[in-house]
């Protein structure tokens, strides 16, 4: 079972964070805007400077390759990044397959121009792209902030199954409906903080 | 070879004020602008003119590594002045002073000692204008392709992001950057030789042809020069985007856009 430890991480503008996350498990993190979810997320990720220690199974980031890192503990940012024109240059190697259907893709998809599709588009495309990777952690950035309820649910499907499958899931989120559907447990960030929502204050 | 008199220059000095008066109809900041300009050009040429003339006089190494040094760190202000988006600290006129250093010498000394082979090797009558041309040249390729860097790596940030969150490497995920800047850097002397000899008359062939000397032999100089340039600025570009795109990640293949400055207001 993958395990996911961070202890006394600290970055700009949050820290101290302790957290411990289990494979199969998804956590929540609510809280206000500007209270240092997408830093600890990116700091997590290793894509910003930090201090306080970062490790999966027991090995610490240090001692992996940033590559590497990263392609165990991936991020889906707020906003994706598309660097090639079509979509099919960021899925090298990739057939359109299951996940892709189950997500409200047709087959063609792949050959689209990235400039035409929606954002609610891009946002499913980059969670596609992201678990093309098969990380074993996924730390997701309001995955469904830009999608219609229909597509909401799609995610939503997709994420707790690879949850089953033994992913660990840190999941920010803003709306306490989606987080009561997904969440094993949900904490809150305030001021760079994290506690348990249970502890008073809720999101 | 005809000798220019003061009132020649001053004939043509009223031209460029004429431009001057011209432009105040336009904005008065672009003829203030062009007269600075020209007074700086004219106080420059001939401080540099006397200078050269005490230098062919003393032909002494030390002084005209003096002068070369001048002209590396005088150069090396002017490429990190151009940049909108500098390297923070040191590095922003260590990058470009460095390659530059490293290209315009290493060429100028090439061509000194293999090609032209005078005696001494450092004959400032050849090795000073040889440097400039070359340190000019370079000049404009590694400003324009470091500016090109920074600014094209502030502007697509979240493409170059999105690729180092999937776990591709800094090296990979700055490719197109990388290009992009090399190849802004050698347009400009990959035209110039293109266009050599048909849309325009390169300065120094031009300059020789009119003290005299025979076209063919002036041809053949130009044609020298413009293959040291092109090395020069070639591998100038190269060394200050490797650089460059080297210091933009950390050793934890980070973006570290907060190595660079904030562009000054305009």
């Amino acid at each position: 079972m993958s395990q996911l430890r961070i202890e006394n991480l600290r970055g700009i503008g949050f820290g101290p964070v302790d957290l411990s996350l289990a494979g199969s498990e998804c956590l929540c993190l609510s809280g206000p805007s500007g209270a240092g979810k997408s830093r600890l997320l990116r700091a997590i990720a290793d894509l910003d400077p930090h201090e306080g220690q970062l490790a999966l199974d027991g090995i610490s980031s240090a001692a992996v390759s940033p590559t590497d890192w990263r392609r165990r503990v991936g991020l889906l940012p707020a906003e994706s990044g598309w660097w090639s024109e079509r979509v099919a240059d960021h899925f090298p190697g990739t057939a359109p397959g299951e996940a892709f259907e189950r997500l409200g893709f047709a087959a063609d998809i792949l050959e689209q121009a990235v400039e035409h599709l929606s954002s609610g588009e891009r946002q499913r495309l980059a969670l596609l792209r992201l678990l093309a990777n098969r990380p074993q952690a996924l730390l997701l950035d309001e995955p469904t902030a830009n999608l219609d309820p229909a597509n909401t649910e799609r995610v939503e499907a997709l994420l707790a199954e690879t949850c089953r499958r033994g992913a660990i899931l840190l999941w920010v989120s803003h709306d306490l409906n989606q987080i009561a559907r997904v969440a094993d447990q949900h904490w809150v960030m305030k001021n760079g903080r994290v506690h348990p929502a249970d502890q008073g204050q809720a999101a | 070879m005809i000798q220019l008199s003061a009132i020649d220059l001053a004939l043509a000095a009223t031209l460029v004020l004429g431009l001057a008066g011209l432009s105040l109809r336009v904005h008065r900041d672009l003829s203030r602008q062009i007269v600075i300009a020209a007074l700086r050009t004219t106080v420059q040429l001939l401080l540099v003119g006397l200078i050269l003339k005490a230098l062919f006089q003393y032909a002494e190494f030390p002084w005209i590594l003096l002068m070369a040094s001048i002209m590396v760190l005088a150069a090396g202000r002017e490429v990190m002045s151009r940049q909108e988006r500098r390297f923070a600290g040191w590095w922003g006129f260590g990058v470009g002073t460095v390659s530059m250093f490293l290209s315009s010498f290493s060429v100028t000394l090439f061509a000194l000692h293999a090609i032209i082979q005078t005696t001494p090797w450092y004959e400032p009558q050849y090795a000073i204008p040889l440097l400039g041309m070359l340190l000019g040249n370079t000049m404009n390729g590694i400003a324009i392709a470091m500016d090109r860097l920074t600014q094209g790596v502030w502007l697509r940030r979240r493409e170059i992001e999105a690729q180092i969150m999937l776990g591709h490497s800094a090296v990979s995920a700055m490719r197109s950057q990388r290009y992009d800047a090399v190849r802004s850097g050698m347009i400009p002397i990959i035209n110039a030789m293109a266009a050599a000899g048909i849309v325009s008359l390169p300065g120094m062939m031009t300059g020789q042809i009119l003290a005299g000397a025979p076209p063919v032999e002036a041809v053949k100089y130009q044609i020298l020069i413009m293959f040291l340039i092109a090395v020069g600025t070639g591998l100038g570009t190269l060394a200050a985007v490797w650089a460059g795109s080297r210091r933009l990640f950390d050793g934890r293949q980070r973006l570290r856009l907060d190595r660079l400055s904030t562009p000054n207001p305009r």
